[in-house]
């Protein structure tokens, strides 16, 4: 190789390695977009396939109470007055009103629940036991801890129990299996009290007294902060 | 004819190694089988050890009127002396995960060492559900605490929420009394029959707590805590804030104080609780 030669050679190489520094952060920004993309697309379709729209425009509107976490870091949750289109089936009814929860408040740090989590199927016993199968993203992307799956749990059941008087009690499945815990902690292998005294069934042996309904995260003496009446889309 | 003597001569002497043997056996008998009574009498009470029943999963523990364990109603009651500690999590299940690293099943491995010595100390003697990073099922760690006759069980738990440097004290809910016929509890609602008694012992860890840690609640929590379901004792769940910390000294530091409490809070507690004549019967 001659000494003309070389140089074009190492210019060549300073010029490739000028045009990558310049090209190779601008891919990167490139696929982490798409990433995202791809990501907010697979969340969005797995809701639009696993939530059909149940919200009916037709059905009257009414003050939803929906409960997500107080904001006061110390495990508490707060009901907020959504005004919703529910319907008077009580299963319709239980679908809407965990779609909005699951949705989220505004506020994504009051968050109880995964925003990936979905509801998959909601069943009612002629006892009054639901059956609220959830997706996996429950119990994988929850923040493992008592004080967290607690606090999920607990705004579940007192959202169904501020809205949909016929559900006595709640059976949470996972992808539709029963699992022994959600993340390792909460008990989910009985089902969770709701309204102790709605529906026409007997209280089943084995679950939790009454009191054990009102979860005991929430204090009796808890403020409850009523937000402005929103419009959840 | 020569046959019939080689057979008479063949029956004799089985007839006499029979008499033979026969007769050494007796002599044997006779000269070593006072020594064999004696013994016998003798190792007889001293063997007082009655292993107490351990309900397998799935079968009921013992009761208050029936079970086999009632059989022995007459032992003797004895006090508050065993803590069972349970360093949750562990094997591939490593509990809560912060950023930085740290797991749940590691750190509160760290803890429970820090907890023994201080119970120790207290007195009480300690058996720990797990030593190194073995993960024992819920039943098989409830199963080593309604083996023991006077104890109280005390599961570790590190949050990945919670305002870091608290520490909470989660109960069970309470539950409706359950026994079936003979009076057994069943396994999966062991705790039913304690529950007030957990109370009471969460109330007092948790008041210790709240003094050391700034931001802590003044009293237990309930919680549908799955370990304690099945746990037929006095049994508490304590959760350190939290994993999401940087700097994992933050938890270390506050070990002892954790160690101290729920030390001091059994300790308060043993005078008030009547341990039940037999493990799993109710108090």
């Amino acid at each position: 190789m001659t000494p003309r030669w070389r140089w074009w050679f190492l210019g060549a190489l300073f010029l490739a390695v000028v045009i990558a520094a310049i090209y190779l952060p601008i891919l990167r920004r490139n696929i982490r977009q798409a990433a995202k993309l791809q990501q907010r697309s697979e969340e969005q379709a797995r809701r639009e396939l696993t939530q059909p729209t149940v919200i009916n425009p037709s059905d009257p509107k009414v003050k939803a109470k929906l409960f997500w976490a107080s904001g006061a870091d110390d495990g508490t949750l707060s009901a907020v007055t959504v005004e919703l289109p529910l319907s008077k089936d009580p299963v319709l009814r239980s679908k809407q009103v965990l779609n909005t929860l699951l949705a989220g408040p505004v506020d994504t740090e009051l968050r109880t629940l995964p925003p990936d989590a979905a509801l998959l199927a909601f069943y009612l016993l002629p006892d009054g036991t639901a059956i609220g199968d959830f997706s996996e993203a429950l119990a994988t992307s929850i923040p493992s801890g008592i004080e967290s799956e607690q606090l999920a749990v607990d705004s579940i059941t007192k959202t169904l129990e501020a809205n949909v008087p016929q559900v006595r009690r709640l059976k949470i499945l996972i992808h539709g299996q029963e699992v022994e815990t959600l993340a390792g902690h909460l008990d989910l292998s009985q089902a969770f009290v709701v309204n102790a005294n709605a529906g026409p069934g007997p209280r089943a042996a084995g679950l939790p007294s009454p009191s054990a309904a009102t979860p005991a995260l929430t204090p009796a003496a808890a403020t409850v902060k009523l937000a402005e009446p929103t419009r959840k889309p | 004819m020569l046959l019939d003597v080689g057979r008479f001569v063949q029956n004799t002497i089985h007839a006499k190694f029979w008499l033979a043997l026969f007769g050494l056996v007796a002599c044997f008998a006779a000269l070593t089988g006072p020594a064999f009574s004696s013994a016998g009498q003798a190792s007889a009470p001293a063997a007082p050890q009655q292993t107490p029943p351990v309900p397998a999963p799935g079968q009921p523990a013992a009761g208050a009127t029936g079970g086999a364990a009632q059989t022995a109603g007459a032992a003797p009651r004895a006090g508050l002396n065993i803590v069972v500690l349970d360093p949750a999590h562990g094997g591939t299940d490593l509990g809560a995960r912060g950023t930085g690293g740290i797991h749940e099943s590691d750190i509160v491995l760290e803890f429970a060492a820090q907890v023994r010595t201080a119970l120790e100390s207290q007195g009480f003697q300690v058996v720990q559900t797990r030593q190194g990073n073995a993960n024992p099922s819920f039943d098989d760690r409830s199963a080593m605490a309604n083996a023991q006759r006077g104890a109280i069980f005390v599961t570790l738990h590190i949050a990945s929420t919670g305002v870091p440097g608290t520490a909470r004290v989660y109960v069970l809910n309470d539950m409706a009394p359950s026994a079936d016929a003979t009076g057994l509890i069943p396994w999966d609602r062991a705790q039913a029959p304690f529950v007030s008694l957990s109370r009471k012992l969460g109330n007092q860890v948790q008041a210790l707590l709240a003094q050391r840690f700034k931001g802590s609640p003044a009293g237990a929590q309930t919680a549908s805590v799955r370990q304690l379901r099945t746990t037929a004792a006095p049994a508490i769940a304590v959760e350190i804030s939290s994993v999401t910390v940087e700097d994992r000294g933050q938890l270390d530091h506050m070990a002892p104080g954790v160690a101290d409490a729920i030390a001091r809070g059994a300790a308060a507690f043993r005078p008030t609780y009547v341990v039940p004549a037999n493990p799993g019967e109710r108090p």
